[in-house]
């Protein structure tokens, strides 16, 4: 604490703004916990489609876990999905709107565990969605528990000696997984723990909506977040540990990007 | 030569102290307040008079409660913002991968 | 007059749904109501442009419909039991969510991968919940290839209507069967409007709309389940469904439905013309029940039997409905054994010579 701590003296109307809330993402408190990814990823997601200015195009699909409020604060159209399920009921949606942006948010839980089966058919058909992947390791909002991306020797409540793979499995590296598969178009990893790559991850997301538009496949970005709260750290501390353990097993960069072709024959 | 101006606004009942934009501002010109807020949390203040408007607080804020501001480099005048709000144009596709914003 | 058709009970559900308007359907193959996948894949893009999307999975199914009701489209989805079983969580979101959508559950045999023969084993899974929470699904039960086809349009506008699912409980046999269908006009798929609660985009001029069965605060949760308690009362005071044949001056009755209700039309037949005054209640809605029809037959028959093919589920109800006011027997073959209308005779004479 700033002990010998003054506030300055402002000169708003000298100035003007160059960075502010977007308009797409409700003024309402989030309830995530201090220092959560969560918010930053609503923000850039939200900035992003203020920018494309396609909000009334836009309908999201919100899953179980910690983001399951995610329609408190992002002002598009959206629904709530069943744990696991977004991108199944992203599809019903996308399917029945062709010409609406549709997009998923979900956490590594909802996406890579329970569900799996639909994330890898849903990319398998290359439904012409964005899935916002948000990879923090951990079961937020059920308390801390082991997630399928928990990496190794992670300690959880669920694997209080920390995980082991014989017992336990390995982290699960799903974005590399779905990669493969040709219904994706676009693939990334992306992180918000550094201004650098919030400007990274927002530019991921838009061109992702942006290729919405050319029908070609499921674009995925997968955002590695942070928990400090099941962490059992302080929100810069969280951030330090993501970059010493979470970075090495998964390294951000683009896995599958489109081609010039495949662009220009869209 | 003069240094950029900027400053930045909080809304500080919706802060909740996490402390990233201070760890974020490369003039170490953030800190938490002795005060709390209704929430509990020591909130996020603006303590030198030496901020640029490099937005870098705002980009880490997870509460998106930082609103920036910058005044022109030379002039000394406003600089236009993008206005990007509510456009319904044709959206440019850009190819491949492509090289970080700014 | 409609086109008249020799069809599959299964194809008349699908044909009756495309010529309904229907705008998407998502399913996964079971026995024995494959043909209904098959025809729609055949038929529906061809002819209406509609969505027809073979899903990995009942449950990737089920949550299809989710997402396509909540955009505001007439949806539907067809298994048979164990695929509805899968769906089970999935429609108790979408009757938290108050999504209109029809599912098809061409009932066979159980418990787990049973058989693929023809059962009613599925009632208290249809009527009485199934998925977790307070809610029900408006349960229409055919009992003829016709009716396979006529429910199709007349549950989505049911489920229209109340902002509920409906579930149309039809089997095996009903499925499989062929018999003449009269099929109604096209309809013009997109002359209907999304309605003003469905998630289509955003326009300016109004706040989001928004999808969901969560409601975390208990006050309004409870409040939730009120509402949906009221709307559940509206609907039983409203859409009870009953045939009843030969009742007034019967001196016992047959409690059956869909294909049940065809033996026990031709057991009463039999009894009657051995003198018997038999009659016949063939509840239409197996939810909302026919409670009342059965009660007051209860004031004047001397017993009734449940006839079902299943172990004694729907028998429930109609004791429910009789509270006592005369004996009520149940019988049912299982394992996708249909019972011949003369061994129902020799059950009906037995029970009907010890209460005489």
């Amino acid at each position: 604490m700033e002990n010998s701590m003054h506030e300055v003296e402002h000169h708003y109307d000298e100035m003007s703004v160059v960075c502010e809330r977007p308009s797409t993402l409700l003024d309402a408190r989030m309830h995530y916990c201090p220092g959560c990814g969560h918010g930053v990823a609503h923000r850039i997601l939200m900035e992003a489609i203020e920018e494309l200015g396609i909000q009334e195009q836009t309908v999201g699909v919100a899953p179980v876990g910690c983001s399951v409020f995610a329609y408190h604060y992002m002002n598009v159209d959206m629904q709530e999905a069943a744990h696991g399920r977004a991108t199944a009921v992203a599809t019903g949606i996308k399917r029945c709107l062709p010409d609406k942006y549709v997009y998923t948010y979900q956490g590594d839980g909802d996406l890579a565990a329970i569900g799996t089966g639909e994330t890898v058919h849903t990319v398998n058909r290359g439904e012409n969605i964005l899935i916002v992947f948000i990879n923090n390791a951990i079961y937020g909002m059920t308390g801390g528990q082991m997630a399928p991306t928990t990496l190794l020797e992670q300690k959880t409540s669920t694997t209080p000696y920390g995980r082991e793979s014989s017992f336990m499995g390995n982290p699960l590296k799903i974005t590399e997984l779905l990669a493969q598969l040709p219904g994706a178009f676009y693939v990334t990893r992306q992180a918000v723990n550094t201004p650098v790559n919030v400007r990274r991850a927002k530019k991921a997301l838009l061109n992702a909506l942006k290729y919405q538009k050319l029908n070609k496949g499921t674009c995925m970005v997968e955002i590695v977040s942070n928990c400090p709260t099941n962490w059992g750290m302080k929100p810069v501390e969280a951030n330090e540990w993501l970059v010493e353990n979470m970075l090495p097993y998964y390294p951000l960069g683009d896995m599958k990007v489109p081609s010039k072709e495949d662009i220009e024959n869209a | 030569m003069a240094k950029v101006r900027g400053d930045i606004s909080i809304d500080i009942e919706k802060c909740k102290g996490c402390e990233l934009c201070v760890v974020a501002c490369p003039q170490d010109a953030m800190a938490l307040a002795k005060d709390i807020n209704k929430q509990g949390y020591h909130y996020a203040v603006l303590v030198e008079d030496v901020c640029t408007g490099c937005t870098n607080c705002s980009l880490v804020c997870p509460d998106a409660i930082i609103t920036v501001y910058r005044e022109d480099k030379k002039s000394g005048e406003k600089i236009p913002v993008a206005e990007v709000r509510n456009v319904t144009g044709d959206i440019h596709i850009t190819v491949g991968a492509e090289e970080d914003a700014q | 007059m409609g086109e008249l058709r020799l069809m599959k009970g299964n194809e008349a559900l699908a044909e009756a749904a495309i010529r309904a308007g229907m705008d998407a359907y998502f399913g996964y193959p079971i026995t024995p109501q494959s043909e209904v996948l098959e025809y729609l894949t055949r038929e529906g893009y061809n002819r209406t442009k509609c969505t027809i999307l073979q899903a990995e999975s009942e449950i990737a199914s089920i949550n299809m419909v989710y997402g396509a009701a909540g955009a505001g489209a007439r949806v539907m989805t067809s298994s048979s039991s164990p695929g509805i079983s899968l769906m089970q969580e999935g429609l108790s979101y979408i009757a938290g969510a108050e999504l209109p959508c029809l599912v098809v559950n061409i009932n066979r045999g159980g418990p787990g991968l049973g058989t693929i023969q023809p059962s009613q084993g599925d009632y208290f899974q249809s009527v009485k919940g199934g998925g977790h929470g307070d809610y029900r699904l408006i349960v229409l039960a055919p009992a003829t290839v016709q009716e396979m086809a006529d429910f199709v349009e007349e549950g989505w506008d049911l489920a229209d209507k109340y902002r509920n699912p409906v579930m149309m409980l039809s089997d095996g046999a009903l499925g499989q069967m062929m018999e003449k269908v009269e099929l109604r006009e096209q309809r013009d798929r997109t002359a209907r409007k999304a309605p003003e609660w469905a998630t289509t985009g955003k326009p300016v001029e109004r706040d989001r709309n928004f999808i969901t069965s969560l409601f975390i605060k208990p006050e309004e949760m409870e409040q939730v389940n009120l509402h949906l308690q009221e709307k559940y009362r509206t609907i039983e005071a409203n859409e009870i469904r009953v045939q009843e044949m030969d009742t007034e001056d019967a001196d016992f009755i047959i409690v059956a439905y869909g294909l049940s209700a065809r033996i026990g039309h031709k057991v009463m037949e039999i009894m009657r013309a051995e003198g018997v005054k038999v009659g016949l209640i063939r509840p239409i809605t197996l939810w909302p029940y026919p409670y009342a029809t059965i009660a007051k037959a209860a004031e004047h028959v001397k017993g009734f039997l449940s006839l079902e093919l299943n172990a004694g589920q729907m028998v429930e109800d109609v004791r429910l409905a009789v509270n006592g006011r005369c004996p009520v027997g149940h019988y049912g073959r299982m394992g996708g054994i249909i019972p011949s209308p003369e061994e129902v005779v020799e059950v009906l004479k037995d029970m009907y010579s010890k209460i005489q």
